[in-house]
């Protein structure tokens, strides 16, 4: 693809850029009609700038739920922030499926790979798929870093990092970059088992060279970590910005318990499971460009009801064999009206579904 | 309601109502099936046909910068000839078919795939996908029955314009893509009046086309010539020579698809009404297959199992040939007949037929048989 000449203050164009712009004109001309990455795809996937994309460099075993992937990503990638995330997609079973994933790492490797890590949840596709098949070598579609859940560039005086299972990996990110420039930092981490704390070893170390004070929490022999709890662990609570991350009804005691001392602003939150999508008989569903919406009920295409609702459908043969009526949906679950067949998407998945054989089975987003 | 054509040999006489919905009840079975088994193999498969193809084309282009040597020539046009077939059967017509679009990957999708044709992609899929493969083999309504400009059917009216289409079928072959491109923009029928002309449709569709033809012949008789230099002409000759291989061999496969013997043909009712199983009924009489080797199936991009590709147009298409075993089973089961043969052989069955109805019928059309109960009056005319 060209980008389109930028014009320089002057309003004219610098004569070597025309010249590389010419030259990509013919390139793109010999290739025609696809793109010259297209080709240099057989050859280095890697190195397409539209199409970002990760090679896995190295798998490490972390506990026997979870894994870290070492991750060299191609051109295009923009270095991350401690505590944000990225999607990875993965292609199970041939059906590329986009999760997201912490990034574990340091920012600004030197060698420019960055790590994620991996827990196996349970009825996970992905991450059951990863935790058995992650080799080195394999190519994996990625997506830039994203997410807020990261430092302010003023370093608190006092911090608190409160996790729960895979809850420890943006947080470890954000201590193997700055822990340095972290005075006072507690980190209160709950795990099964001593055996399945992901980092163990590593935060063991971390506490026994008095860089950091950990509190870890054994579920299976202590029970759940309640937010009362906390005030006994650690007593200038409140004093502390804290950042959670960990399972939602944690979470969500957590901001309760925040909220009522009144020192909600100070509690910083990422929930890494999105809602589970479970398929019923038909929803609502959104036109996100019109601001349209329509009840759609079971048995009814989203194609007729979109159009009842005056919204305008692209459509052609309305059996499923033209796919002239495929838009993206963002979010939601649709029933395929032939088989059963469940689609789902979660935010930033623009899954593409045929709206003329497709049914809501609940609250449906659609790109139209 | 599925209404033949050509009543006097009625190959569904024996059939009730009954069997029709369980042969469409069977045929949704065996795509349930496919849909199951349905993954990583077919993910796979396209993947590496495209390398094979992407290859191909890269390394015949590179031979033929030295096509002023004739073996280099040979080789080239040969290798750029199969790269431009394998580009336009197994992948470009499956992928716009959406057999992979279940693997979320926005390369590999009927709504971002576009080919090596005179025609845009879109506009292709209007025409085939959506009228062709809806309204199979139904006068009128399906001008892939002869493209508009062919008489295909006994039933419809002679005129002294069929005696030279022979010639016109030839000339297809040679320029298909064109052809194609012509058709896709029905422009026999938008050229015919100003307020036609000036459609802004058409107008829109015709610039696209014309862009995409603009482009596609400055690569093959401008760029890659001028790439290699000395060898300009010899490069553009085998360009040229490359499309019209593959010209050809798409149009003999695809006379194949619907025009030998034993294919049927409908009356030109509205779909209206059409059961599932009626419908699937439809795409069993009026398609036929081309045996052959494993080899011939991925250079036809397996539309040499066109009946199963017509029951199944978005699967992918390198299940066609175990699906196939069931189909033709089923077809036995029903006592229907299974059109089928190799190439040669059917390629000649289309291209008898296409002369032979170039001339008047022998005899006259027979007058509706007394004993035949009245058709039921289709409830609406139907419109183009």
């Amino acid at each position: 693809m060209t980008s389109p000449v930028r014009p320089t203050r002057l309003g004219h164009v610098p004569v070597t850029q025309t010249l590389r712009n010419g030259a990509w004109r013919v390139v793109e001309l010999v290739t025609t009609p696809v793109v010259p990455s297209d080709y240099l795809d057989v050859i280095a996937p890697l190195r397409n700038p539209n199409v970002l994309r990760a090679r896995v460099e190295a798998v490490h075993r972390e506990t026997a739920n979870a894994v870290t992937l070492e991750l060299r990503p191609g051109r295009g990638w923009r270095p991350h922030q401690p505590g944000q995330y990225v999607r990875l997609g993965v292609d199970v079973d041939g059906i590329r499926l986009w999760r997201s994933y912490s990034v574990s790492s340091a920012a600004g490797q030197p060698s420019g790979r960055i790590s994620v890590t991996v827990n196996a949840v349970r009825d996970g596709v992905v991450s059951s798929y990863l935790l058995a098949h992650a080799r080195r070598g394999m190519v994996l579609n990625l997506d830039l870093p994203a997410g807020d859940f990261v430092l302010p560039p003023a370093r608190p005086a006092k911090s608190l990092f409160v996790t729960a299972g895979s809850g420890i990996t943006p947080v470890m990110g954000i201590l193997r970059s700055a822990l340095h420039e972290l005075p006072d930092v507690v980190v209160v981490h709950s795990a099964r088992t001593p055996e399945d704390a992901v980092f163990g070893a590593e935060l063991r170390a971390l506490a026994a060279a008095g860089k950091l004070t950990l509190i870890e929490r054994h579920t299976g022999a202590d029970g759940r970590l309640k937010p009362a709890d906390l005030a006994e662990l650690v007593p200038d609570l409140f004093e502390r910005e804290t950042w959670a991350c960990g399972p939602g009804e944690m979470l969500d005691a957590l901001a309760d318990h925040w909220s009522e001392a009144g020192a909600a602003e100070r509690l910083h939150v990422e929930r890494f499971r999105p809602t589970v999508l479970v398929a019923g008989d038909g929803g609502s569903v959104t036109f996100e460009r019109s601001g349209a919406e329509v009840e759609a009920p079971a048995g009814v295409s989203i194609l007729d009801a979109g159009e009842a609702a005056g919204q305008l459908m692209p459509s052609g043969c309305r059996m499923g064999i033209c796919f002239k009526c495929v838009l993206p949906m963002r979010q939601g679950i649709v029933r395929d009206m032939r088989d059963g067949q469940i689609t789902t998407a979660v935010e930033g998945d623009n899954v593409l579904i045929q709206t003329c054989i497709s049914a809501a089975a609940g609250p449906c987003h659609l790109d139209a | 309601m599925t209404t033949l054509q050509r009543l006097e040999d009625n190959p569904i006489a024996h059939l009730t109502a009954e069997d029709i919905e369980a042969i469409g009840r069977e045929l949704d079975a065996i795509r349930d099936e496919v849909i199951a088994a349905r993954g990583e193999r077919d993910a796979a498969y396209i993947r590496r046909v495209i390398k094979v193809q992407r290859s191909l084309e890269m390394g015949s282009r590179a031979v033929l910068l030295f096509s002023l040597f004739p073996p280099a020539w040979i080789v080239g046009t040969a290798g750029l000839s199969v790269a431009k077939i394998l580009e336009n059967m197994e992948i470009g017509h499956n992928i716009l078919h959406g057999q992979y679009d279940f693997m979320r990957d926005p390369k590999i999708h009927s709504t971002t795939w576009e080919w090596d044709m005179a025609t845009p992609a879109e506009q292709w899929q209007h025409s085939h996908n959506e009228i062709h493969h809806k309204y199979t083999n139904v006068v009128g309504k399906d001008n892939d029955l002869g493209y508009g400009i062919m008489r295909v059917d006994e039933n419809q009216r002679w005129h002294p314009f069929y005696l030279a289409q022979p010639l016109w079928n030839f000339i297809n072959a040679l320029f298909f893509e064109y052809g194609i491109a012509a058709y896709d923009l029905e422009l026999g029928r938008n050229l015919k009046t100003k307020k036609r002309r000036s459609n802004p449709i058409f107008r829109k569709n015709l610039k696209a086309v014309g862009r995409k033809i603009g482009k596609q012949a400055l690569k093959d008789y401008v760029i890659h010539p001028a790439l290699s230099g000395p060898s300009f002409l010899h490069t553009m000759a085998a360009n040229f020579t490359a499309n019209v291989v593959r010209n050809v061999w798409s149009h003999s496969v695809i006379m194949c698809g619907h025009f030998p013997n034993g294919v049927s043909t409908f009356e030109r009712t509205s779909i209206k009404g059409e059961t599932r199983g009626e419908w699937y009924l439809r795409q069993m009489l009026g398609s036929a297959n081309i045996s052959g080797s494993k080899l011939m199936h991925i250079m036809t991009g397996n539309l040499s199992h066109q009946i199963e590709h017509h029951l199944f147009p978005d699967l992918p298409a390198s299940r066609y040939a175990e699906v196939a075993v069931k189909v033709r089973a089923l077809f036995e089961k029903y006592d229907l007949p299974y059109v089928t043969g190799p190439l040669p052989k059917q390629v000649a069955s289309a291209w008898a037929k296409v002369i032979r109805l170039s001339l008047p019928n022998r005899k006259p059309t027979p007058d509706p048989d007394p004993m035949i109960p009245p058709r039921r009056p289709v409830a609406e005319p139907v419109t183009a």
